[in-house]
């Protein structure tokens, strides 16, 4: 499957990746709408310092542990390989928080968990990747 | 070839799964003396506070037995295995003959004697669907209810209810409350935003007789009035089948990676068994839903020819009240590094250069990589730990595992 990938020798560290992801999964048209004077949640997140740095989000695994301990069966994994979250079936216990090994499922601020979803949710390839300045982040099959 | 599961729960389904990974055609017939679809057993808290619904607790869709070439038989009770003849009794008197048989009964309901608790008429355990649907129908707003244990299943059932009654009253013989996850002062910290709630707390102490509405403690010689009790003490896993049928248990079913029990073609898995606990390097029963699914996964795979093991269980819970979410893993032994404010706890234990174990109050942020630390026993000379120290990162590891981590499937 296509997936999300970093180089990190590219990344400037910029964290224009979670600004595109917080307008897109943001159900608004105007981006300064969206964004502006928000505290953003995006799905995405840059780590680094002055050296380095790099971008990262679901790995959407092989073999997802957050699925697998997942309590409720909000997490799945479907025939595409994309691991998504069903918001309404999810309560919030935090197992795949727990058990996410690149720490890239969050709060969503409602109660529940978010995490990325390629933004086929968004009818669109991934707007982190359309985004970025320098192509440090590419979707990709490998 | 027939396949036969006696559970309906994680362990049971995730079987299921596993075996449909090798086998797609073979009949699979489930045993479970519920009558309800499958659902997420530790969802009927979430179901009594209001934040999931009988339709939405369903672990799988309506459509799953279906989807699966899966027979059920809904409320028959598994009696006996005859292992000679590769059956099993049920309470109806019919059996049900298998090729390959998983065990994954669960536990049930620890309950000590207690002096004069047959005169409590409204009493109830929190397991089930039917458990909950029962304590639903029993409180009201003008209920005083009496819990009694402090773990993990008696304070999810206070957060369930405690809006909609009018007092709780939890007792626990331990010192502290959620014992099995907390250390003290931790423990203190999620007992305050308990109390908050308006929830009461007697700890070390425990009930030495019952009224019909009355219990007084042992230590404290105090009489409290309630009117209705939840028993929350602890559970026993369900290990008769195997044993009865000659098969080794110790305090849980004795499962090899493969699921495996000591009898042939039969494996168990999830909360009635034991596991190999990679961190603390002992068998124990490590009672949590992640782990029933993995053994019953690998159970199914094995079941349908496969090859697969699961070798990598840990001590792992998370667990929240009222948006006070807890995070914890591992064993809490070796050297301490803490990092305590008003509202986040954090403690993280290093023992043999290796992570071991954290307890995360108020900030879980990123949790899952600490985890990942334990469970691939990285040695702390390889990654940089005094910034990890401070938070979770992906940062703190070399830049070729994280290459590694980060530049392919896994």
């Amino acid at each position: 499957m296509k997936r999300v990938y970093v180089n990190e020798k590219w990344c400037l560290g910029c964290h224009l990746c979670e600004y595109y992801c917080a307008f897109a999964n943001s159900g608004v048209d105007d981006m300064a709408k969206a964004l502006k004077n928000v505290e953003i949640n995006p799905k995405i997140r840059v780590e680094g310092d002055n050296k380095v740095s790099f971008a990262v989000q679901c790995r959407h695994c092989d073999n997802p542990l957050c699925v697998k301990g997942c309590i409720s069966g909000a997490l799945t994994k479907g025939d595409d390989g994309i691991v998504r979250v069903n918001q309404d079936k999810c309560v919030g216990c935090f197992t795949c928080v727990l058990s996410c090994p690149y720490g890239c499922i969050t709060p969503s601020g409602t109660g529940v968990i978010q995490k990325c979803e390629l933004c086929t949710q968004n009818g669109m390839e991934p707007a982190c990747v359309q985004g970025c300045p320098n192509q440090a982040i590419v979707y990709e099959e490998r | 070839m027939n396949y036969v599961i006696i559970g309906n729960s994680t362990a049971g389904i995730a079987c299921v799964e596993g075996i449909r990974q090798l086998d797609k055609k073979n009949k699979i017939t489930i045993i479970t003396d519920e009558p309800h679809h499958t659902y997420g057993r530790p969802l009927i808290s979430y179901l009594l506070y209001g934040k999931t619904t009988e339709d939405k607790m369903k672990y799988r869709p309506d459509s799953f037995y279906k989807d699966n070439n899966v027979e059920v038989l809904f409320g028959k009770k598994a009696m006996s295995i005859d292992k000679m003849n590769k059956r099993v009794n049920l309470d109806d008197g019919s059996n049900i003959k298998y090729d390959k048989l998983l065990v994954a009964t669960g536990s049930r309901p620890f309950i000590p004697p207690m002096e004069g608790l047959d005169n409590v008429k409204s009493k109830f355990t929190f397991m089930t669907l039917d458990d909950a649907r029962a304590l639903e129908k029993a409180i009201n707003k003008d209920s005083k209810v009496l819990v009694v244990g402090a773990g993990l299943i008696g304070l999810k059932c206070v957060e369930g209810i405690a809006d909609r009654v009018k007092s709780i009253e939890v007792v626990d013989l331990a010192d502290r409350i959620l014992p099995s996850i907390l250390d003290t002062e931790g423990a203190a910290m999620v007992q305050k935003k308990l109390e908050e709630k308006g929830v009461t707390f007697t700890l070390n102490d425990c009930v030495a007789s019952f009224t019909e509405n009355t219990a007084t403690y042992k230590n404290s010689g105090r009489t409290v009035d309630f009117d209705v009790l939840v028993l929350a003490v602890g559970v026993r896993p369900n290990t008769e089948l195997v044993s009865e049928a000659g098969g080794e248990v110790n305090r849980g079913i004795v499962i090899g990676d493969d699921s495996a029990t000591t009898l042939k073609d039969i494996y168990a898995a999830g909360d009635c068994t034991e596991c190999h606990d990679i961190v603390a390097d002992i068998n124990r029963i490590l009672a949590l839903l992640p782990n029933a699914y993995r053994q019953g996964e690998t159970a199914g795979i094995n079941m349908a020819g496969g090859n697969a093991v699961f070798d990598e269980a840990i001590p792992m819970n998370a667990i929240g009240f009222f948006g006070y979410h807890i995070i914890t893993a591992g064993i809490y032994e070796g050297e301490c590094y803490e990092d305590i404010k008003e509202e986040t706890y954090k403690k993280l234990y290093v023992k043999n250069n290796r992570l071991v174990g954290y307890i995360l109050i108020g900030d879980t942020a990123n949790a899952g990589i600490y985890t990942s630390i334990i469970r691939e026993k990285k040695n702390l000379d390889d990654i940089d730990f005094d910034l990890v120290k401070e938070k979770p990162v992906l940062m703190a590891f070399s830049r070729k595992d994280r290459t590694e981590k980060l530049g392919g499937a896994h």
